[in-house]
């Protein structure tokens, strides 16, 4: 079959497997947290047999592979492996992994991207996550005709709901659920100080709210100093090391989290000694860093908080039934978008099938016509150009109805059956 | 004839305390600002009959009537609610009403199941200093109730936050922030009258029987009591104790008080006894 050039096979499937922040604890997800970036993982990816497009996503809350390929147990198997390494064992990553296919694989990455699947429904970094994962996976190369048009889907159909539903108006995220404690903590967060450890996209986001509640100070602690510097002048802050960061403690009330380092990057038994020198004031830990940043028995200290990424997923729960109302919404316009594209995707069988049936007639008209106007004398060339009307005529309204049938709807779910019996009664099979 | 109405204004205390508490209550569930605001009026109008009630029994008494079990309470509850109504006209706390209802309601309960009869006042306590020293020390028991209940809410707070749970409380209570703060502002006007009513407790002694200071049982509690508060205020100045410590401490202190109100009167005596 063609589409451009490019063919697709109708034993290929649409395969997404990953785990999320719904059925995987924070524990596991920290084992595959893809920290060394996208080109590695989508290069090993590459070397895998039978995938013909693949694209990957790594965020905070979920790992999550789509691939187009062959049918078969196998290259399921193949992923879930390269998804999960060697951190478990596969009878027990089988309990934390989802896999979908075709249409539903379509459903989901919908429900990704218009954060319908989020912690925080409604949040809008995933949708940049998302645009940032497919321009990795466009660079590599990994992305063919079908996920293009796919992932662009999923880009509009966020835009969609985000400007037919309310799920993104009241500021839904993470950031507001920090910013809720925060303020159950501290009162008011007027001329708060803030420090952020490290410096992604979400810290980004949550001081940028809690500059907005009042927070006065902004400290900005990262590995790269040119990265805190840039980050720092946006809110008036200052940017320091990482070495620093025990110093500013004595001073800051609020601290965000999100270093890629794999291990713990503030103790308990480093925390303590400040308080006194605070004299006890309290501090707000937030932990939003896979694998985290801060170590859980800080929370066990004495005026000492701190909420690690799926402790905030219960803060969450606090407002999430407002907003149901407005997911149902949302919902309802990822079921016909994943519909639509379907139809798409199914189009993409029957399409090349019509041409090819279509080519067929033209070359049987063709034969025709060679071998009949030579035998004819003394016609004139008005004559010849009506056998030759007539011929296509012929071809035309004898393949009208076979058309019609292919395209129509009332059978699309059996489509795949239908065009392969259509190729066998036209014989269309070796004709690829 | 006064002694009727007397009787009839204690039933109208209990049942304005009642009604109180369970508007109250009903707010905290509901979360409907005109429901606070009814139960707002209630807890004023409780207020306004509690003064009635003390007053209808002075003139019965024809003195200070703060010298009865039941006196006291009274008395005590009455501080508690002017107390809090006049912290809540400077500043508001969020349902902090509901506490301090539950907290009255408890006391008025107190008082009614405890005898109302009238007591002769005994000559050493016929004077000036009675309602001056009296009222003072109550008032100090007021702010320091309140700063009870707020402790309970600290605790209760403090405890969703740090164990994740946040459930019905969360939402409901005020910040940790803003009960802290509370804590401190009950605790310095508590322990200012708390002075302040030993101070004038001990003048009126050397009036009365010649000497500053007796070791009587309710002195040594009181000054138990002082020394606690003391502890406590010093070490938020200069160690900075604030959250978690110093609930606990409030709490610790009030009991105290409680001990120093009422076990004193019944495990150890001595001259400050009432209601004998």
């Amino acid at each position: 079959m063609c589409l451009g050039g490019y063919i697709v096979m109708p034993n290929e499937t649409l395969l997404l497997l990953g785990v999320n922040h719904k059925n995987t604890p924070l524990e596991v997800r920290e084992k595959l947290a893809l920290n060394s970036g996208y080109e590695a993982p989508l290069q090993a990816l590459g070397k895998i047999d039978g995938l013909r497009e693949f694209y990957l996503l790594s965020t905070c809350n979920r790992v999550e592979i789509l691939v187009l390929a062959a049918d078969g147990e196998d290259v399921e198997k193949t992923l879930a492996s390269f998804l999960f390494a060697d951190s478990l064992p596969p009878e027990q990553y089988e309990q934390f992994l989802y896999c979908y296919r075709n249409e539903q694989a379509v459903h989901h990455l919908f429900m990704v991207a218009t954060s319908l699947d989020s912690m925080v429904v409604g949040e809008s970094q995933i949708l940049g996550q998302l645009k940032e994962a497919y321009r990795w996976a466009s660079a590599e190369k990994s992305t063919g005709p079908i996920l293009n048009k796919l992932l662009h889907k999923s880009f509009s159909v966020a835009k969609r709901v985000r400007s037919e539903t309310r799920i993104g108006s009241s500021a839904v995220s993470i950031s507001y659920a920090a910013i809720e404690l925060a303020k159950k903590i501290f009162g008011s967060l007027e001329n708060k100080r803030v420090l952020l450890i490290g410096a992604g996209e979400m810290a980004e986001l949550a001081a940028e709210h809690l500059v907005g509640n009042g927070a006065k100070n902004v400290v900005v602690a990262n590995r790269t100093l040119e990265r805190a510097l840039d980050l720092a002048k946006r809110y008036n802050g200052r940017a320091v090391g990482l070495d620093e960061i025990l110093e500013q403690l004595e001073h800051v009330d609020i601290i965000i989290s999100s270093t890629g380092s794999p291990g713990i990057v503030l103790h308990k038994k480093e925390v303590k000694p400040l308080m006194r020198n605070r004299r006890n004031k309290p501090l707000f830990f937030i932990d939003i860093a896979v694998p985290r940043d801060l170590e859980p028995a800080l929370n066990d200290l004495e005026n000492v908080y701190l909420y690690d990424i799926d402790d905030l997923s219960n803060v969450v729960e606090l407002n999430r039934e407002e907003r149901e109302k407005e997911a149902i919404k949302a919902c309802r316009i990822v079921d016909e978008e994943a519909l639509k594209f379907k139809d798409w995707l199914e189009g993409l069988f029957i399409t090349p099938t019509i041409a090819a049936l279509r080519a067929k007639g033209d070359k049987i008209r063709q034969m025709e016509l060679e071998r009949t106007l030579p035998r004819l004398k003394n016609v004139t060339g008005k004559e010849r150009e009506s056998i030759e009307k007539m011929a296509s005529a012929i071809v035309s309204k004898l393949l009208h109805d076979p058309v019609l049938f292919l395209k129509r709807e009332s059978c699309k779910d059996q489509s795949e059956m239908k065009v392969s019996l259509f190729r066998s009664v036209f014989d269309l099979e070796e004709k690829q | 004839m006064l002694s009727e109405v007397n009787r009839l204004l204690f039933d109208a205390v209990l049942f304005s305390s009642v009604v109180a508490c369970v508007v109250y209550l009903l707010f905290f569930f509901s979360q409907k600002e005109e429901i606070r605001k009814i139960a707002r009026m209630i807890l004023v109008m409780s207020g306004l009959l509690q003064t009635l009630y003390i007053f209808s029994r002075y003139m019965i008494a024809g003195h200070t009537p703060i010298t009865s079990q039941h006196e006291a309470v009274v008395f005590f509850a009455w501080s508690v609610t002017w107390a809090y109504l006049s912290f809540h006209w400077r500043y508001s706390v969020k349902n902090f009403g509901t506490f301090v209802s539950v907290f009255l309601l408890v006391m008025m309960c107190i008082a009614a199941s405890v005898s109302r009869d009238f007591h002769p006042l005994p000559p050493a306590l016929q004077s000036i200093w009675l309602p001056i020293h009296a009222g003072v020390a109550v008032l100090a028991y007021g702010f320091l109730a309140l700063a009870f209940c707020g402790a309970l809410m600290y605790l209760l707070q403090e405890w969703e936050l740090k164990s994740k749970r946040l459930g019905f409380f969360f939402s409901r209570l005020p910040s940790l922030g803003a009960l802290d703060q509370l804590n401190n502002h009950c605790l310095a006007a508590g322990f200012a009258f708390l002075t302040l009513g030993i101070i004038t407790g001990s003048i009126w002694a050397r009036q009365a029987w010649g000497t500053y200071w007796h070791w009587d049982p309710k002195e040594t509690w009181s000054l138990i009591t002082w020394f606690l508060y003391a502890a406590q205020i010093h070490q938020r100045f200069t160690l900075g104790w604030r959250g978690k410590r110093a609930a606990l401490m409030s709490i610790v202190g009030f009991c105290s008080v409680l001990f120093t109100m009422w076990g004193v009167t019944y495990v150890l005596g001595g001259i400050h006894s009432y209601a004998q």
